[in-house]
Parts: C-alpha cells; structure tokens; sequence
C-alpha cells in the first residue's frame, strides 16, 4: 500500500498552497454529493453521515497539522479523511464495502482510518474519541515529543460523560491535546436548545479550568488561527484547549432523516454562508483566482470523483477469509 | 519460593513487567501514593515515579479512554478498575473502542492494555461490589479474558497480559488478595492465555473451575468419595477447549462449579461445545454449580448459601455418580 502512502502524503501537502485548500473543500463536498446518489441507489448500506457545509472545519484542522498529530473524530468523518489526506477512491471504496477501501470494506462509512495521515478509527459512539485522544496526547507527553492529539466531536457530544471526563483530566495533566467541538446546531434530530443547558460549547472548557474558543467555523482562515495556536499551545506543552467551530451540516443527520424539524429559514441563512463560497470570494477578492479558475477547478475535480467512483465499483467485495483477519493478533 | 499473597503476587508482576519495559504504565484509582486499594501496588509509586503509575480521579471511562489511546502509540497500560462493577460505566472503550481498533485499522491501531480489576461474592460486600460479570466480556472478539485462581496464576497470567499484543481482562477474585501460595517467578510460561490447568487429576468426573471456584472444586475433590479431576480454565475467552475434552474423554462426566449466576454463565459454553463435540464420551448429561439468578445477598448466611459450597457439591456429585440421577440446581427445592 505504499502507492496510497504516498498519494496520501502528496495531497496532504497540497493543503499548504490556499487554492490547494480551497481544492479539497470543493472535494469533499462533490465526493458527499456522490455519496448521497450512491446511498440513494441502495449501493451504500446502513447508514451515512455526511459533513456537507463543515468542510472548512475538516479542512482548516488538516492544514495546520502534521502526519504524527493523531485525529480521533466521528461517523461524520468523510471530510476529515479526504482533508487529511485519504483519497477519494479509498473513501468511496470504504463506503461500498470494496477491497480498495481505505481498511479493505470491513469498516464501512462510519468507520475510515489511515494511520499514516495520523487518522484513528472514526467512532461510531458520541464522545468515545474524546479520552482517546486525550490518552494520544498522554503518550506524546510522556515521550517527550511535540505531537499533539486532536479530537472532533459535535455539540452532542458536549452531554456525554467521555467529554467531561477527558477534559478534566487532558487539563489536570495538562495535556498537549486539541478538543474540537463541531456545533452544528443538531445532535441527530434534536436542537441544540433542546438537548444542552448552554448556547456555547465552549463554556464548558472553563469548568475544567481549560482555556476556550469560539470560532466561525465557516470561516476557513478563522479556523486554520484558532487551532493552529491550539496546537502550538499543545506542542510548548502549556496545555490543551476546548475550541467550539459554529458550524451546520446543510442535510439531515444521516441518511434517512430529511431534516424537517429545521426552522423555515435557517438552511437558508446557513447556504449563504458556504464555507466553500466564503473562501472562493475572498480567493477571488486577494487576486489568487478568478472565478472562471474557480470554475474549471471545479469541473476538474468533479472528473476525478468520478473517476473515484468507477474505481471504487470496480474493485471486488473482501472475500469471506477477510473477515477472519485482525480480529486478535 | 516465596510463599505470597495475591496482592503481593500482583504488585511483583506489575513491577517486574515495569522493570522489563519502559512502555508498561498503571494507572487507576489510588493505585499510586495509596498503593492501591487492595494493596496491588504497594511501592510502585515509589519505584517508577509518577510518570508511569499514575493516579487519576474517579472517571473509568476517561481514564480507560486515556489508557486506549496511549496504547495505540506504543504504550502497555495496566489498568485497574477497583471493582468490575465500575467497569460498567466504561465498557464502551474496552469493547466498543479497543476491541474494535485492530479490526477496523487493519492492524495498523492496536490497543495492548490490560484491565484488572476485582471480582467475586463472599466478602459481605453486597449487591453492588460482588459480581463476576465475566458475561461483560466474553462475548465481543478482539479481546481476552482471564481469571487467577491464586498468587502463582496471578503473576503469571499477568505478565502474560501485558506481553499480549491485544486488550486482555483480567478477573481477580479479590477473596484471594490475602490468601498466600508459592509462586514460581522463574515458571512464568506455566501460565499461557487460553490455556487451562489440570490441577488433580481423577479418573470419575471433570469439575471445571475458574477464579475463587478453583479452591471449591479442590475442596469437593478432597471431601467426594468420587475421583475427581480439576480444571483451573484460567481463560475464559478464548477457553481451552483441548484440555477440557481431553478431561472428558477419560473421566467421562463433566461439571463446572462457578461464583456467578446460573444464567449465560460461562460454563454454559463449555458445556454446549462439550455436548456437541464429546458426545459419545459423556456418560450422561453435564451439570452447572452456580450462583442463583438473584442479586448476591448481604446477610451472611445468605451469602454463604449464594456461593457453591464443597459439602454441598460434592454430596450432589456423589449421589450423581452413584445414582445417575442429575442434579438440579439447589434452589428449585427453595422455590418449589
């Protein structure tokens, strides 16, 4: 797999140029697009999470990482996997249940992982990736080194007990890790009023003496400065911080759920505030791209998503010894 | 030999994994200025420092969190969890989350952590803190599950756990903390996971035995007129099928004594292989001695009547063998 390697690694630098960036934003949301039409045509099975209108949270974290930095994030994981670094076909191939899968299609959509671009197993349970990630954080710490542990979580996850109980210790033991809330307003199909006894995830960093952020998480530039100076807080080793993104996913929360509970108007408000239209303007506005550019960058990544595709539908389903394997060691 | 208590036993394997590699941690709930509640850990602190046994405040699910994840960047932590009961508020690292890690890396993250904790009716703790829980565990690949029967499988099944590539639990039956046995430091090998110990030999019955039972079913085998061998199985997940049916082949009759409820306990299991592959050398049906399906009882004599009791099995054993009439559990004449 030193091919994948590889091409992991050649896209994850390509996140170091702004319109490279703005290239896997685009990405990420025509891969969801396709993920969608898939699941619609039952070619996708349980379920899916799609991340469509976070994708400058996903891709503002990868950018200011580095491979040795662990991301423990959740089922709404495709965007992360694609930012940092795993390529269309490995994710689409995951989601189909095929060999060319990022782990073989023994994992599914909920469940990508790519140690070599610093991906943990995306969980699949509200909180459970946050004293994972903490503990990531724990080993750099007592090895002396500068990576630091990362972890992505929604507003939901703000209730479970994983989250109070890794915060507390991640700022007791002061530990080099980055807590990542993606408030997206919903946890599955409830509002965030409804479920959370604050408006702001980031108050709750400040019980556990943790220092807190609210950023725009639509606002990749915003978000590229807070967590970079999250992280090179970790890396001085002074400590971890909480950094709530205010986002939205623009569908319901997974597949099978058409969002009807959402106020009239919000969707709406939350479209013109598209991550990807954001950063295309202010693209267009520093003259590092016109909007025809932008266009044909588009179109291009568009072929090559196809291009995933057909690669992905080509590649055969694990045979049945697979799932005898890495069970134990 | 030294001659040492199950505590002892367990801090020396804690501390010669420790002293053999930099990368075995411990951590838990005062395991390290207080040595451990159970005295586990007793001048661990001391000897490592601060870094390597560490106390955390009472959050299993944080501090298992922790440990899964130090794990999967190369570290060996022990866990201890005080009482198995505590385990409940984290099982979702350890089966959900650890368990899971090599399957869905491809083996790329793994999580070798072990988790210790306590286990096991007959101190008067009552409801909440004297569980075996071992159906907790036994029923998610991706990890193993042990249980010592004493000091000398305490030390080596612990040093085995921490040598082992994948999430190992381990069951200690905390009655046995202060109860002494030789312990053979230089015949670590003897204790292998998955692989269960003769520890009589008999030629009428195989009585199989885990954790606190293993002195029970001795005790039967010393009190029953019947030849009796007995089997510390040791690990529970993946149990050792060879031994046993190896047993069964030659006596010809098989029970398990067991300190855990009659339902889903885990000579169930050992009893359905049994009957599908060993058929033709049972002589008759196989039994269970258990718990009761109840809530283990404060009161003592209660207590007492929860738990298997030698006199007791070993006259239902006797009258099994002489009669051929199986024995039914003992509380259906209580709730007839």
């Amino acid at each position: 797999m030193s091919d994948r390697r590889d091409e992991s690694m050649a896209r994850r630098s390509e996140l170091a140029d702004p319109l490279g960036r703005y290239r896997r934003m685009v990405e990420i949301r025509l891969t969801e697009d396709i993920i969608k039409d898939l699941f619609a045509s039952g070619l996708v099975a349980g379920t899916t999470h799609t991340c469509q209108g976070q994708e400058a949270v996903a891709v503002g974290v990868a950018s200011v990482l580095r491979p040795t930095d662990m991301v423990c994030c959740t089922y709404r994981g495709h965007g992360h996997a694609l930012a940092l670094g795993m390529p269309p076909v490995a994710v689409l191939g995951e989601i189909l249940g095929r060999e060319i899968g990022c782990v073989g299609g023994l994992g599914g959509s909920m469940h990508l992982s790519d140690r070599d671009i610093g991906l943990m197993p995306t969980m699949a349970i509200i909180g459970a990736g946050i004293p994972i990630a903490a503990g990531v954080a724990w080993a750099a710490q007592l090895r002396g080194r500068d990576d630091v542990g990362v972890s992505l979580f929604g507003d939901g996850a703000s209730n479970i007990g994983a989250f109070h109980e890794a915060l507390n210790i991640a700022a007791l033991w002061k530990l080099p890790a980055v807590f990542i809330c993606e408030n997206n307003l919903y946890g599955e199909y409830s509002p965030l009023a409804a479920t959370t006894s604050v408006t702001d995830i980031a108050v709750r960093g400040t019980a556990y003496g943790m220092r807190s952020q609210i950023v725009d998480g639509q606002d990749l530039e915003a978000v590229m400065a807070a967590v970079g100076d999250a992280v090179g807080h970790a890396r001085a080793g002074e400590g971890p911080t909480l950094i709530e993104m205010k986002t939205y996913r623009f569908a319901g929360h997974s597949r099978s759920d058409l969002a009807t509970y959402r106020p009239e108007g919000e969707l709406e408000a939350w479209l013109a505030r598209d991550p990807i239209v954001i950063e295309g303007e202010r693209l267009i506005a520093a003259g590092a791209a016109t909007a025809d550019a932008l266009a044909a960058l588009r179109a291009d990544v568009e072929t090559g998503v196809k291009l995933a595709v057909e690669a992905a539908s080509a590649s055969p389903a694990p045979g049945r010894p697979e799932m005898f394997r890495h069970v134990t060691a | 030999m030294p001659k040492w208590r199950m505590n002892q036993a367990i801090t020396a394997a804690i501390g010669d994994e420790m002293a053999a590699d930099d990368r075995v941690l411990l951590l838990g709930e005062d395991v390290g200025a207080a040595g451990g509640v159970f005295k586990t850990s007793d001048g661990l602190l001391e000897r490592f420092g601060p870094d390597r046994v560490r106390d955390t405040p009472i959050a299993e699910m944080g501090f298992l969190g922790l440990a899964v994840g130090a794990a999967t960047c190369g570290f060996r932590p022990i866990v201890e969890i005080m009482f198995a009961e505590f385990a409940g508020v984290a099982l979702d690292q350890l089966a959900t989350e650890a368990a899971k890690l090599r399957y869905l890396s491809r083996g790329a993250f793994t999580a070798p952590l072990v988790l210790r904790m306590s286990v096991g009716p007959g101190l008067g703790f009552g409801a909440q803190h004297s569980q075996t829980l071992e159906t907790w565990f036994t029923n998610t690949p991706g990890m193993k599950v042990v249980s010592p029967s004493g000091a000398d499988s305490a030390y080596g099944l612990l040093r085995a756990a921490v040598r082992d590539n994948d999430p190992v639990v381990i069951l200690e039956p905390r009655n046995l903390y202060g109860e002494r046995e030789e312990v053979d430091v230089e015949a670590v090998a003897r204790h292998r996971i998955g692989e269960a110990r003769v520890v009589r030999t008999g030629g009428d019955l195989t009585l199989v035995a885990l954790g606190q039972t293993v002195a029970t079913a001795r005790a039967v085998a010393e009190a029953a007129s019947v030849d009796v061998e007995v089997i510390d199985l040791g690990t529970i997940y993946p149990w050792d099928v060879a031994t046993v049916t190896a047993s069964v082949r030659k006596t010809g009759r098989l029970a398990t004594v067991e300190a855990n409820p009659y339902q889903g306990g885990w000579g169930a299991d050992i009893i359905a292989e049994l009957h599908r592959t060993s058929f033709a050398d049972l002589r008759g049906p196989a039994v269970r001695f258990t718990c009761p399906d109840v809530p283990t009882p404060y009161a003592r004599p209660l207590e007492e009547a929860y738990v298997p009791a030698p006199a007791d099995v070993a006259e239902r054993i006797e009258q099994w063998v002489s009669t051929g009439e199986v024995p039914a559990p003992w509380w259906q004449e209580v709730l007839a």
